[in-house]
């Protein structure tokens, strides 16, 4: 039987009155820290990265307090990146120096460990799924957590290095195709780590990390066949707050719409008969494609429209038309489409499985595609 | 049915809404693929007249202005409007009403529904099940029954109707914002022949009025280039193949344009310091923008967009390459201006297009070093008498290639071909001088003769008695540096073709070779002793120096004019590239956005249910129906749960 967290049945009380010390604690945490680091800062921070600092907090609260061992990543995060940061005495050339940066924990060595703990993390879930193994399906879960730290951590310290670099190349590493399809890993990951729990099922494990890993296996391509992994200074248009929100919003949706598509590739198999019985039942599939498109479609809309307000500010226009604008509206038409008959006219099962599916051709199109073959004005990622 | 009614029927109703938006999707799609707005030209080489004009028709080049694709966005904002117009009143009804006139019938219809017993009186159960409703945030309305029995209505969530509303607003508003900044009223307009679009490449003031857009234009999204210390009050739209004048309420000045780099050279901000004149004004404002910065004066907003040469002064020295002078000429242009070089028939017109000041180039050979900035080039085309132009552009500084130092000029016939560059060797003190020289040297007829006597004497030193031979050779030498100097190796391949038998041409050309590279040996030593340089050789400073120089000297001839301009200074002076748009619509857009993330997260998140209980005093039970206009996987949950805590509620 599955569990369902969402409804309590216990006794209704509310949001804040659930929250136990750890809770709080963790929230205390957090607060302190970016006070820390606002006194530490604040003279280098405009109003807009002083509200991203304690709008962090509050997020990080939230999310830590609706799904318990968020608390725990983010507090690891923080302590590894911050460990790491000391290691450097403020010198790229330490990487090659230091022992545990040179292995674990510099951005390059960090990432890679991500990359590596994400491949085993699907071998070991189709395993578990083959074999029945649920001690094996448990070690996969641990692995796709390590490689979420690691994954993490990786970007906190690529995000110091740059700062290292020179002062005024540093910036948050969502900037180019590298970066990027580190960042739409860790969200498929957590996404997927999320409705694990939820839904207590592991089997879905190897679907979903199906397509992290071919995430993983462009990073790697892009690493050693296009030497892209370098930290490159920002192009005058990308230097905006604009970019710590858009991007992450975007690849929340992005992340969601994959996830969906994989289910949905679990779904369609389930309900021709293969691999049936050890898969989740077909309503728990369907159910979860519903959850991950619905979630992924209100990231898209917003992300879509904090990209419209940036373009105003940065190309003088709101909408221009541009190649990766005009797929953004297709996806969204698309998953929109979805939705509406769902919702309204109550359709589901497989028409809607193999949609998801598709979609995520369409998906993947407006995100790597449109940068592969077509021109336009968001074109910082070119293959 | 009438046909108005007929006509209401199919715009409001859900297939066309589809329709529409799969049209939009795809003419969306078309304008991706086929890239937008490129000069006239670029399409018709790549289409072929007759689908050029088909695609023009139709306005492919630019889709998204195009009048048809407005009125699909048209047809979209009416289909979205008339669905509301149809389906919110009903969803409003829905939203107050309770819906407490259920029969008890009725409720045993229900998929979801349970008799319970209670072990309470009526007052009791009646307390206990408002407290179970109220905990989980229902509303509820009661209604006594004739028989005794009592009917509480209950439901939860119903906000979620109102998402229908906001997300068919929030698009129905968007699209009238879109509307009015994709400026429909100038599209009838022009529709009708009263504006039309400029095609001629005339001064601002003299575009006739049937081009020039009122500072009352609703919007627009013009652009303007302003060369340093220049003025302008007209910003130009581009429309298709042709632009209008858009005039402005006020007068833009650009004081200073500045370009930072990081270390690498790669931009890293780009400036302009304008200065605002407005008779309104009592004084001008003076703003800096920058890209992500822009300024926004009178409902118009004034964008950093691009840069470009504002016309900079450039000096050259121009080598006459293919004929025996070893002293330049100086020349002075100006980006954007024209020089004239010589007289007569053999006139010719340099035309200056581009100056950069920095070019940031990936030089390594396998494409794996990283890319560093090269210096300054020019960019200019060199018109002959007939018209004729050819492309060229010149780097300032010699460019490191394979670890030598290169001057680089690449010249194109044509703007769709790639450049082809031609490589002259820099000599040991980096100057383009040492070739030159060289150049001169053997290109002059005069010298021939020299040089082949201090080859000969050079090369056969020890057969001193057999004076014959050796005239003999000076005389091949000469024959041969009188045909390289015509035209270079393929000058030579010709010779060889002419004199020597097929089977041993391989062998003549490759002593032939050598040959050259002897005389050019002697020829640089020549050189150096006239112009009183120290007589160490140039190939012992600049290994392959010889080589490369005879290869530059026989590229020469393909180069397609007899100059080289070389770069000797320059004064630069930029140009900063303003967009100015006028969007009343983007606060609709806005607005629209904000709707329709609230809309959407009411849809999803939610969750409208109803619940009745039917309390039956006298059976000592209750009724529970529950219902949603969703039922998915956590409405079933939801169900069984709270069958579960009203079994535990009710019993004692």
């Amino acid at each position: 039987m599955t569990s369902s967290k969402h409804v309590s049945n216990e006794n209704h009380q509310s949001f804040l009155q659930r929250l136990n010390w750890i809770d709080w604690l963790y929230a205390i945490v957090l607060t302190v820290s970016a006070l820390f680091a606002f006194k530490q800062y604040a003279e280098f921070m405009d109003i807009y990265e002083i509200s991203f600092l304690f709008g962090a907090v509050i997020l990080f609260s939230v999310l830590g307090w609706s799904w318990k061992p968020v608390r725990l990543l983010v507090v690891s995060v923080a302590a590894v990146s911050v460990f790491s940061t000391t290691l450097y005495h403020a010198d790229l050339a330490r990487i090659d120096q230091v022992f545990l940066l040179k292995f674990l924990i510099s951005s390059q060595s960090a990432i890679m460990w991500m990359n590596v703990l994400f491949f085993l993390a699907t071998a070991i879930y189709w395993f578990a799924l083959a074999t029945r193994s649920e001690f094996s399906g448990r070690l996969a879960s641990a692995i796709t957590w390590s490689a979420v730290l690691m994954g993490f951590v990786g970007l906190m310290v690529r995000w110091y290095e740059s700062y290292l670099i020179a002062p005024d190349v540093g910036h948050i590493p969502l900037s180019n195709l590298y970066e990027v399809f580190i960042v739409f890993c860790l969200i498929t990951a957590l996404m997927y780590l999320y409705y694990e729990q939820r839904y207590a099922t592991k089997q879905l494990g190897g679907f979903v990390l199906l397509i992290v890993s071919f995430g993983v296996g462009f990073i790697l391509w892009y690493t050693f066949d296009r030497h892209a992994s370098g930290i490159q200074p920002l192009v005058p248009a990308l230097q905006s707050y604009w970019m710590k929100i858009h991007v992450p919003a975007n690849f929340v949706g992005y992340g969601s719409f994959s996830l969906a598509a994989m289910v949905a590739s679990a779904y369609l198999l389930a309900s021709n008969g293969l691999l049936t019985s050890r898969l989740p039942k077909l309503d728990v599939l369907d159910d979860l494609m519903y959850k991950a498109i619905s979630i992924g479609f209100i990231f898209f809309t917003i992300a879509t429209i904090l990209g419209a307000m940036w373009a105003a500010e940065a190309w003088g226009s709101y909408w221009s038309w541009d190649a990766k604008e005009t797929w953004a509206l297709i996806v969204w038409l698309n998953y929109a489409a979805w939705l509406h008959l769902r919702l309204v006219k109550g359709l589901r099962g497989i028409m809607l499985a193999w949609w998801a599916l598709i979609g995520l051709l369409v998906t993947s199109f407006a995100f790597l595609g449109v940068n592969m073959f077509l021109s336009g004005l968001h074109s910082y990622g070119t293959l | 049915m009438t046909f108005s009614k007929k006509l209401f029927e199919l715009l409001s109703s859900m297939r066309f809404a589809v329709s529409v938006l799969t049209i939009l999707g795809i003419a969306s799609i078309i304008g991706t693929v086929l890239k937008q707005n490129e000069p006239y030209t670029n399409y018709v080489i790549q289409f072929g007249q007759f689908w050029f004009d088909f695609f023009e028709l139709i306005g492919l080049y630019d889709i998204y202005h195009n009048l048809w694709f407005l009125i699909i966005l048209i047809f979209l904002a009416c289909s979205t409007g008339l669905c509301i117009y149809r389906n919110a009143p009903l969803m409003l009804k829905e939203l107050k009403a309770f819906r407490e006139s259920a029969s008890e019938k009725s409720l045993r219809s229900f998929s979801h529904k349970i008799e319970l017993k209670s072990a309470y009186d009526k007052e009791e159960t009646k307390e206990r099940l408002l407290a179970f409703l109220t905990a989980r945030g229902f509303r509820f309305k009661f209604k006594a029954q004739t028989d005794g029995s009592e009917l509480i209505a209950a439901k939860a969530g119903s906000y979620q109707r109102l998402g229908y509303i906001f997300t068919h607003a929030a698009i129905l508003i968007i699209c009238i914002g879109g509307l009015m900044d994709g400026n429909v009223p100038l599209k009838i307009q022009e529709f009708l022949g009263h504006k039309q679009i400029e095609t001629r490449d005339i001064p601002a003031t003299e575009v006739p009025k049937i081009s020039r857009l009122s500072v009352r234009n609703l919007s627009f999204r013009a652009n303007m280039t302003l060369a340093e210390g220049s003025s302008a009050n007209v910003a130009f739209e581009r429309v298709r193949d042709g632009y209008m004048v858009q005039e402005l309420p006020f007068t833009i000045a650009l004081d200073d344009f500045r370009i930072e780099h990081y270390p690498t050279g790669q931009p890293k901000s780009f400036e302009s310091d304008l200065v605002i004149t407005d008779p309104e004004l009592t004084a001008p404002i003076k703003k800096t923008i920058s890209v992500n910065h822009p300024l926004i004066y009178k409902g118009i907003a004034i964008y950093q967009s691009d840069f470009q040469d504002g016309g900079s002064r450039l000096d050259f020295n121009v080598w006459g390459v293919l004929s025996a002078t070893s002293k330049p000429f100086p020349l002075v242009g100006r980006v954007f201006g024209k020089s004239p070089l010589g007289e007569g028939a053999d006139a010719l017109q340099v035309e200056f297009n581009d100056f950069r000041k920095f070019n940031i180039l990936n030089l390594s050979a396998d494409g794996k070093g990283k890319p560093h900035n090269v210096g300054p080039n020019v960019t200019f085309k060199v018109r002959d008498a007939a018209g004729q132009a050819r492309e060229y552009v010149n780097y300032m500084q010699p460019l490191q290639l394979d670890g030598k130092y290169y001057f680089v000029s690449g010249m194109r016939g044509t703007p769709q071909e790639d450049f082809k560059y031609l490589r002259l060797p820099a000599d040991e003190n980096l100057t383009v001088d040492g070739f030159m020289q060289l150049r001169a040297a053997l290109f002059n007829k005069a010298n021939h003769a020299e040089i082949a006597h201090r080859f000969a004497l050079d090369a056969i030193k020890e057969n001193d008695a057999q004076g014959k031979s050796r005239i003999q050779f000076e005389k091949s030498v000469q024959q041969l540096l009188g045909a390289f100097s015509e035209g270079g190796y393929a000058e030579i391949a010709k010779l060889i073709e002419a004199s020597v038998p097929e089977k041993q041409r391989d062998k003549a050309a490759q002593t032939y070779i050598k040959i050259i590279n002897g005389a050019a040996y002697q020829a640089d030593l020549l050189v150096r002793e006239k112009t009183g340089v120290k007589a160490a050789s140039v190939e012992e400073l600049v290994p392959g120096f010889l080589q490369d120089s005879l290869n530059a000297m026989s590229d020469l001839f393909f180069y397609g004019e007899p100059i080289y301009l070389q770069m000797t200074n320059y004064e630069q002076r930029e140009a900063s590239g303003l967009q100015l748009t006028r969007s009343p619509g983007k606060n609709l857009v806005y607005l629209g956005s904000v709707l329709l993330v609230l809309g959407i997260f009411a849809m999803i998140y939610i969750r409208e249910r109803r619940i009745w209980f039917l309390v039956k005093p006298k059976a000592g039970a209750v009724v529970f129906a529950m219902t949603a206009n969703r039922k998915n996987r956590d409405f079933e949950i939801e169900f069984e749960q709270y069958c579960d805590q009203l079994k535990k509620t009710l019993v004692n």
